[in-house]
């Protein structure tokens, strides 16, 4: 299947890339993640990351479908 | 009008709160997240909000839709700033108001806590010595515990 990865804030640091298209057939978004980290060292799995699908909040163990757009969010902190 | 707004400009507080005044209501509670000059005891000079606004517009709603719900209150907003930020600014701001006041500072405490943990927002702050982090991230470094072992983030 082929996804759609988005990379914001700490991330995009870390992979110098805001987006990529990557063909892929993890099982789900978790094992993308590692998948991704395989390509980019700099990619560091932190406690309190977020994983959003399509503009929905999901969890590390959602499945990814054909098309997807997955989204990757370092830990967050507003306020 | 909605009741979670994100702006690049600075929050206009007083037309925040006249927006929440309501007949029914007694009371009224409000938060303002203020940018302040050091962070875990470095001086820091200005700040910058990243936010991913189609969810965290999204988000924020929700967050005030429950926080209406759990506590009965008449009224909650907040606005976020994004951005760049100088020092004493208000990053957030948050108001509830409820027949009583017991139901606003709850919800008041809910919202924001809640908009802290949940939204897409990113902070990084900018350091007198020019470096510049994004928080929370550094703090894992400092704390010793990157890269993580495990094969994906929990």
């Amino acid at each position: 299947m082929q996804v759609t990865v988005r990379y914001f804030a700490a991330f995009r640091e870390a992979t110098g890339l805001e987006t990529e298209t990557v063909d892929s057939g993890a099982p789900s978004t978790g094992a993308l993640f590692e998948e991704c980290r395989q390509r980019h060292p700099g990619l560091v799995a932190w406690d309190a990351s977020l994983v959003a699908i399509n503009d929905e909040m999901v969890q590390w163990d959602s499945p990814v479908s054909d098309g997807d757009e997955v989204l990757f969010f370092p830990p967050v902190a507003g306020g | 009008m909605k009741n979670f707004e994100i702006t690049s400009s600075p929050i206009d507080l007083d037309t925040f709160r006249n927006c929440l005044v309501d007949r029914s209501c007694g009371g009224y509670a409000q938060f303002e997240g203020w940018v302040r000059d050091h962070n875990e005891g470095q001086p820091v000079l200005r700040l910058e909000y990243e936010i991913y606004e189609p969810l965290a517009l999204k988000e924020g709603e929700r967050i005030l839709a429950e926080a209406r719900e759990r506590f009965g209150v008449t009224r909650a907003a907040a606005v976020h700033r994004g951005g760049l930020m100088e020092i004493t600014e208000a990053a957030v701001v948050v108001g509830v108001a409820s027949p009583h006041r017991q139901e606003a500072f709850e919800a008041c405490r809910y919202v924001i806590d809640q908009l802290k943990v949940r939204l897409p927002i990113w902070k990084k702050e900018h350091y007198a010595d020019g470096r510049a982090e994004w928080v929370n991230c550094q703090r894992c470094a400092e704390h010793g515990h990157p890269p993580h072992p495990r094969e994906a983030p929990l």
